[in-house]
């Protein structure tokens, strides 16, 4: 995988009317130009051909690069936002770049949480009545 | 000559491209707010405004990201975005080249920047501009902190910078401006879009008016990270201001959190007249 490269070609993409035209013009042979050769797998090309906001987001994206590509595509804000979430649902954490802190973090504190839980359990609540 | 004006804002796209969600009377005081800034600057009668942003992927990547940069072009494009989705028409802003190259070379002294003769405006830039400057007419010196793409420069190198910043200014004849523009704590362009720590915010935004320097350094990347998402790390651009103004005390006009815009949308100055 290499999320230098789906990012560098949506980076692209972004600021390049060239490209943007040719990705609206054959997005499969724009991204497989950019791809062939070993920097992009079939994964990360299937993900920007479609496209899977939320693979790509699962890949490490940059929501900074990513939102324009959605804006790219139409993809309204609210449906942006889910699309990133059902990409975690479905394919998990971010798995590299800046956000993949967020699942060292949560793991960071789970272990934390758990640790405290032992040490200092919460009192046991009254029946309700 | 010494700064004529100092100060720091928001710039988050939903500002402007999301205007319309937001709820109407709190959007109409926010942008008030911002005719208040845009008073305060025009008063100060700036011969340019230096705009310290922390962009996001426009014109740099990871294939060589500067940690400082300063632009020393004689005209400026934006937005690099979609303008329907930003809300913001095309633009061509007027530069300086001659003083961005004396500046520079004046902050290369103590601090090491790199410049660039060809900068396109994204939203971290043209949301402040398009109410700071809404006729695009006052010559910008853009200057962008990598604050996106880790590792970044550390707060003590972005709180040097603004500190030759402030002296490049004071060895110029013009009257310069300064405005840093980003966010407090922020979850931008994510899942989390819309989360909002708004304790931090206020907590942060005490220490910059205080111009506390030993306060505004005591963050690391993985606390603020925790506390204040990745778009906390645009500190670097606030923090920068208060290390141009020589320990100014300043004031905040407004900040509040707006969900929809993603951040505390915040106007904040410094009191030049009594640094």
């Amino acid at each position: 995988m290499s999320l230098y490269y789906v990012q560098k070609y949506l980076y692209e993409l972004n600021r390049s009317q060239l490209v943007q035209q040719a990705h609206r013009d054959d997005a499969e042979l724009a991204v497989r130009s950019f791809g062939d050769g070993g920097r992009l797998t079939e994964e990360e090309m299937n993900a920007l051909v479609q496209p899977d906001i939320g693979q790509l987001y699962h890949f490490g994206v940059n929501g900074q690069i990513l939102m324009h590509f959605a804006a790219f595509h139409q993809v309204e804000w609210p449906d942006y936002l889910e699309s990133m979430r059902e990409g975690i649902r479905i394919h998990g954490p971010v798995r590299e770049g800046v956000y993949a802190l967020t699942t060292e973090l949560d793991a960071v504190n789970a272990q934390v949480h758990a640790r405290d839980a032992v040490e200092n359990p919460a009192p046991e609540r009254p029946e309700e009545d | 000559m010494p700064l004529v004006f100092a100060g720091v804002c928001s710039h988050a796209p939903g500002i402007t491209g999301r205007a319309h969600l937001a709820d109407p009377d709190q959007k109409d005081r926010l942008y008030r707010a911002f005719g208040d800034l845009r008073e305060q600057l025009e008063a100060s009668k700036p011969d340019a405004l230096v705009v310290v942003a922390a962009e996001h992927f426009a014109n740099f990547f990871m294939n060589n990201m500067p940690s400082f940069a300063v632009g020393m072009a004689d005209r400026y494009e934006g937005p690099i975005e979609d303008p329907d989705w930003l809300n913001i028409g095309k633009f061509t802003a007027p530069g300086n080249p001659d003083l961005s190259k004396r500046m520079i070379t004046e902050m290369m002294n103590t601090v090491d920047v790199s410049y660039a003769e060809e900068w396109l405006f994204d939203h971290g830039i043209a949301v402040p501009l398009s109410f700071l400057t809404p006729g695009f007419d006052l010559p910008i010196i853009p200057v962008n902190i990598n604050c996106q793409g880790p590792p970044l420069a550390p707060l003590h190198r972005a709180w040097a910078f603004g500190e030759a910043l402030g002296r490049a200014a004071e060895l110029v004849p013009e009257r310069v401006a300064v405005i840093g523009t980003g966010g407090i704590s922020h979850w931008p362009a994510t899942p989390d879009s819309g989360r909002i720590n708004e304790a931090w915010d206020h907590d942060f935004m005490d220490r910059w008016c205080r111009n506390d320097k030993d306060a505004l350094l005591d963050y690391d990347d993985l606390t603020v990270y925790a506390d204040a998402g990745q778009g906390g790390f645009e500190i670097r651009t606030f923090l920068s201001i208060s290390a141009a103004v020589n320990g100014a005390p300043g004031t905040v006009h407004f900040c509040e959190p707006i969900p929809i815009f993603a951040v505390s949308c915040t106007t904040a100055t410094y009191d030049l007249s009594a640094g």
